[in-house]
């Protein structure tokens, strides 16, 4: 039984192309899985690979490393744009699971109800994907397909999860809806982003919902019906019905029913719409 | 294997592991580090936070090479020589922050990283630091209170005598905030063969196994494969004379999902990498009876040949006439109200380990009722009760399903074929499968009033989902007709009580035994009852109270002690101020909207018209040491405490002159079983007997009067009376066997009465009684149900500790709102910590505990249980303020954020 921990991303990606290992990166959804089951003969470590961790800006936008926790993430010194981000951080299981969970770790295990998703959604993330064949960069969105399904290739590592610049004033929010305080599993979440114009008003909006499809999605009808309106207060009024919500389909769980998610959805973004039309004000 | 290096709680270790295991699992086993707890090996509990480079992880979620290196901190390590965590271990204990102690660990390890980063934190940081960390005893309203007082100015601890009535510390609270305690999977020695149960993945299912021993001799390491032929004895247990029908491996046919169907043992390393799927077994699957419906239908397979219509059995208790009474009635009101499984989410899973010499079998292991574990293993055995010992370790929360055997009897099998130690931790996927759920229930009741607000008609029936065996399901179907019109006078009642098996968990005991399920019901009602008379809820409830005198529904009546009437009084200043509180809030507010409601209960302690029997034993050595053999299973909630502090008011020494002896069946008798609220009362009762008798032998030896006080020195004791002081040099006396030169051993058994075919006598000596208030708000657009504080009196007789009683109360609220708001095991759906819910550290507001003495003639010092009342009002409490703040009337629970959205919709309509 080993455990290969090696300190570059080549050397990881020479090992992967060697053999197929089941990948650690913090471990918060490795472990559990295999509760009360044998563990692999070996498996492939990332935590000690220093280029994979933390936060940089080039002149293309931010760079976060693959395997940056959740921690980091709500330390880190961000624009306000990433406030949706850095609260999803927090919301994330609990602080032993932050201090562990990475974000590139909570792409790859690809749950309806990661709650890193949303907020990544409305930053237009981009995954990008290191084999030793090269690098490939894929839009959130078409790197994940499904419940536990992603676009990664065998002998394929997450290294960054790539954010292009936004404008100083965008601003962002997030709301979690779950049963419990903590440790708990989203029912559903929202993330909203705003970008003003220099009249007051909207002239960019990303909203995107989680645990309530398949994976999570962006809403444009809601989006096309907050651009141009004026930001404060009565942004938080912006009508739009029903049909908005229909790129979801949610299920019915052990957390909620498929009904009352379509509800409280609509209300998730009404609020987070409301925090934004707040920030704005303040 | 890897040779690993790391700094564990400041001393360098190596260690030859593998480094993919888990970091928990190395430290436990290959570093001793044991006071790391396992509740789930999924990061849902936090049992096992440790620190790595001061940040707290959990261990089950680390891979060991990870730590290569790197320095590790433990509860332990931290404890003996942290200030931080010293002063939390003291604040720990003083605020009774430790009940059981298997979360402590990971509790206290995450506060120290916290007061190391933010010295004096509030309650909301608490909250945010310790969010990760399950508790299921305490309500964590205790651990908040610690960790704040901790971070705060240092203050001397008051002192505290320890008599009766005073809130010691609990006794046995130093090993817990130390990481001293050993608990179920903390006692075997490294190296030991582990054992792993074959469970059935089916609600029902024929199997046949393929070739048992080449499957053994093929695979190195595996040295034994149990199945039915190995049961020496009789193949079948239960906790009720003549329904014993759950066998330890079953025969012909799994009947739920998690039925054991054989086992197999081998060396740690050949079952690390074992692979259940692996094992040689074919199943073949069956249409299940999921439901009580599916399982009476006419056709349905019967799950034991014996029970008719898969009907376990029933209860029955008639007063009066319940028809005329509801067709005289001026309001009758009337619902069906629906609970599924509830699961008793200890965060110890069972765990323990045997052995066998000299002819006898030992288990050590995790228990509430060692006496029953003996008789019960003896028979499957097959082998006489001396040969059978049971070494019970700390519990790390029971709440009624350690009164079963759960990995008992394989271990104990196991020992026996294979002649060397064995031992097993039940996964907890495992331990929620296999184990006694609370029984769903679905009752049907009306209740009548006059236009006075006089209760006029109760006709109660209520079916219980027994799952696949009886457990103490006929105990269930008993309790609930004796308890379910409340405390309250009811002339004319009829309560019908039925289990049905289904291919479900067996369900069992779980705090309260039905009480809980049934109290909805009822409370509900009771405020329909009242908005329909359009009287004050408080006012309904003390028109229809019961008194002293008055009959209960079995035709029982207490001339004393009946203690409902103070309870509910006692919650009027806070009724009238929060009702005007909410109603200033709700006329400022549209979105949330807060509402106040109130449940009573009452709940009879010890077992219902059958003999319940307590014995303590102490004895004194010639050396001057006092020791009480206490055998009363102390699960968290204080036995171990306050049957010392009985027992040394009645032989009039301080507290901290005893030595307590465990339960082990060889050493102590027996104290009868952790449940049915018995404990502080019937070995209550026990030990001040055996204090007062050996009070009185000492007494005769020094000729000296009642009054006499007695002082205990080195070989001697001191009594000291009017007449002067005599001396007893213990060195003069003779020793018995067992090294006592004065010894005394007490019974008490609650005097009761049969139950006649209409449920008619006197089925408890003693009833101890509740009622709580909560404020709830309630988010009327998402259906969120904040609970924002309780109030909950509890007429307990005497406090023979407050402290320990506000940790029941506390504790009770808790697993009641989550019975109440989150809680519902579902089969194969939410079998661990993350689907299945209970609350959190965030999700307890404040309790206000108030403490009503109504002496009991029974009681020792007057004291009444307290175990199962603390949860009984809860929910119906929390379902009663969701009603007054919204109109929703909810039926069912757990009401989660879409029922009670539903139900608020409904209400608009």
């Amino acid at each position: 039984m080993t455990l290969s921990r090696p300190g570059t991303l080549a050397d990881a990606l020479r090992l992967l192309a060697e053999q197929p290992l089941p990948v650690i990166a913090g471990g918060t959804d490795f472990y559990p899985a295999r509760q009360g089951r044998p563990l692999p003969e070996a498996a492939l470590d990332l935590s000690g690979i220093e280029g994979l961790r933390g936060i940089a800006r080039d002149a293309a936008g931010w760079r976060i490393g693959a395997a940056t926790t959740w921690t980091e993430i709500a330390e880190a010194d961000l624009p306000p744009a990433f406030d949706a981000l850095r609260a999803a951080a927090r919301e994330v299981g609990s602080i032993q699971i932050q201090n562990a969970g990475t974000i590139a770790g909570n792409l790859c295990n690809a749950s309806p109800a990661a709650d890193g998703v949303p907020p990544l959604l409305t930053l237009d993330a981009v995954v990008e994907c290191a084999s030793l064949a090269g690098v490939r960069r894929l839009a959130l969105s078409d790197f994940l397909l499904g419940p536990r399904k992603t676009a990664l290739l065998p002998g394929e590592l997450v290294s960054a999860i790539l954010v292009p610049d936004l404008p100083a004033d965008a601003r962002a929010a997030f709301r979690k809806l779950g049963s419990r305080r903590y440790l708990v599993i989203s029912i559903a979440m929202v993330a909203v982003l705003i970008v003003p114009d220099a009249r007051g008003r909207v002239a960019a909006a990303r909203v995107a919902v989680g645990a309530t499809a398949p994976v999570a999605r962006r809403l444009p009808a809601v989006e096309a019906a907050l651009v141009g309106r004026p930001l404060a207060p009565a942004l938080a009024a912006t009508p739009f019905g029903d049909a908005a919500l229909a790129p979801l389909a949610p299920i019915d769980d052990v957390r909620a029913s498929a009904a009352y998610r379509q509800v409280a959805v609509l209300e998730l973004v009404r609020r987070a719409i409301a925090d934004l039309a707040g920030a704005f004000d303040g | 294997m890897d040779r690993l290096t790391f700094t564990l709680n400041g001393n360098p270790v190596a260690v030859s592991a593998r480094p993919v295991e888990r970091l928990s699992r190395v430290l436990r086993e290959d570093c001793g580090a044991r006071d790391v707890k396992v509740g789930c090996d999924a990061g849902d509990c936090g049992a096992c936070t440790v620190l790595v480079d001061g940040a707290p992880a959990c261990a089950c979620l680390t891979p060991a090479g990870r730590v290569e290196g790197r320095r590790v901190e433990t509860q332990a390590g931290l404890a003996a020589s942290d200030p931080v965590a010293r002063r939390l271990a003291e604040a720990f204990l003083a605020h009774g922050a430790a009940q059981c102690g298997i979360c402590t660990p990971g509790m206290m390890v995450a506060a120290t990283a916290l007061l190391r980063a933010i010295p004096a934190p509030d309650e909301a940081q608490v909250s945010d630091a310790l969010g990760g960390v399950l508790c299921r005893c305490t309500g964590y309203r205790k651990i908040i209170d610690a960790v704040v007082a901790a971070g705060g100015p240092a203050r001397p601890a008051p002192f505290v005598s320890g008599a009766v009535g005073t809130p010691l510390p609990r006794l046995d609270g130093a090993a817990k905030v130390e990481g001293r305690e050993a608990f179920g999977d903390d006692v075997a020695p490294a190296g030991t063969l582990e054992l792993r149960v074959i469970r059935s993945p089916f609600a029902r299912a024929g199997f046949t196994f393929g070739d048992l021993d080449g499957f053994v001799a093929a695979h190195p390491g595996i040295v034994a494969v149990l199945t039915a032929r190995d049961v020496p004895g009789k193949n079948a247990f239960g906790v009720i004379p003549g329904f014993e029908d759950q066998p330890v491996f079953a025969e012909a046919e799994a009947l739920f999902r998690g039925d054991a169907v054989a086992a197999v043992v081998g060396t740690p390393e050949a079952m690390a990498t074992f692979h259940p799927e692996r094992f040689p077994v074919r199943w073949e699957e069956r249409a299940p009876a999921l439901t009580p419906g599916e399982a009476k239908a006419e056709g349905s397979a019967l799950l034991h040949t014996n029970r008719a219509g898969n009907v376990m059995t029933g209860g029955r208790v008639c007063r009066g006439d319940a028809d005329a009474a509801l067709s005289r009635a001026d309001v009758v009101v009337e619902g069906r109200f629906r609970s599924g499984f509830v699961e008793h989410a200890y965060i110890e899973p069972e765990a323990g380990y045997a052995v066998a010499r000299d002819g006898r079998v030992e288990v050590h292991a995790c228990t509430q009722a060692p006496v029953m574990d003996q008789e019960a293993l003896a028979k499957i055995l097959g082998l006489p009760m001396d040969r059978v010992r049971i070494v019970p370790t700390a519990v790390g929360g029971g709440f009624g399903s350690k009164l079963d055997l759960s990995m008992q009897p394989f271990l104990a099998i196991a020992a026996l074929k294979t002649g060397q130690p064995v031992r097993i931790t039940y996964s907890r996927g495992e331990s929620m499968a296999s184990t006694t759920k609370r029984h769903p229930s679905d009752i049907r009741l009306r209740i009548g009033a006059s236009k006075d607000g006089r209760i006029s008609g109760f006709d109660f029936f209520g079916t219980f989902n027994t799952g696949a065996y009886a457990s103490w399901g006929p105990t269930v179907a008993n309790r609930v007709p004796v308890h379910a019109s409340g405390p309250y006078r009811v002339a004319d009642y009829r309560a019908i009580s039925e289990g049905i098996y289904t291919n479900n968990p067996p369900a069992g005991a779980f705090r309260g035994f039905g009480v809980p399920q049934s109290a909805i019901a009822q409370e509900v009602l009771f405020d329909e009852l009242a908005e329909r008379l359009g009287l004050d809820p408080l006012e309904f409830r003390l028109r229809n109270v019961l008194e002293n005198g008055t009959p209960t529904v079995c035709g029982q009546v207490f001339a004393q002690g009946v203690g409902i009437g103070a309870c509910l009084r006692a919650l009027r200043p806070a009724w009238d101020r929060e009702r005007a509180e909410t109603a200033r809030f709700n006329a400022a507010n549209e979105v949330l909207k807060r509402g106040v409601g109130l449940a009573a209960g009452w709940y009879g302690c010890g077992n219902t018209s059958l003999p319940n029997p307590s014995t303590i034993k102490a004895g004194i050595r010639a050396d001057g040491r006092i020791l009480l053999h206490q055998g009363a299973m102390d699960i968290g909630q204080g036995a171990n405490t306050v049957i010392a502090q009985i027992f040394a008011e009645a032989l009039g020494v301080p507290v901290g002159a005893l030595h307590l002896v465990g339960p082990d069946t060889d050493v102590t008798p027996d104290a009868g079983k952790t449940s049915a609220s018995r404990q502080t009362f019937v070995s209550g009762n026990a030990a001040r007997l055996s204090g007062l008798a050996l009070r009185a032998e000492i007494l005769r030896h020094a000729n000296a009067g009642e009054d006499a006080e007695l002082t205990f020195g080195p070989g001697v004791i001191e009594v000291r009376g009017p007449a002067g002081t005599h001396r007893i040099d213990l060195a003069t006396l003779a020793p018995d066997a067992e090294g006592y030169v004065l010894t005394a051993r007490e019974t008490y058994d609650p005097p009761t009465k049969p139950l006649d075919a209409n449920g008619q006598g006197e089925p408890y000596a003693q009833f101890g009684y509740a009622a709580h208030l909560v404020v709830v708000e309630v988010d009327t657009a998402l259906g969120l149900v904040r609970p924002l504080g309780f109030t909950a009196a509890h007429d307990v007789g005497r406090a023979i500790n407050p402290l320990l009683v506000a940790g029941q109360v506390e504790g009770g609220i808790a697993q009641g709102l989550g019975m109440a708001l989150m809680e519902e095991y579902i089969p194969g759906r939410t079998e661990n910590l993350h689907d299945y819910l209970i609350p959190t550290i965030g999700d307890v507001p404040p309790v206000e505990t108030i403490i009503v003495e109504e002496a009991d003639a029974h009681g020792p010092f007057g004291a009444k249980g307290l175990g199962e009342h603390v949860l009984i009002p809860t929910a119906p409490a929390i379902l009663n303020a969701i009603r007054h703040a919204t109109g929703a009337r909810i039926r069912q629970v757990p009401a989660t954020p879409d029922r009670v959205l539903a139900a608020i919709r409904e209400a608009r309509e």
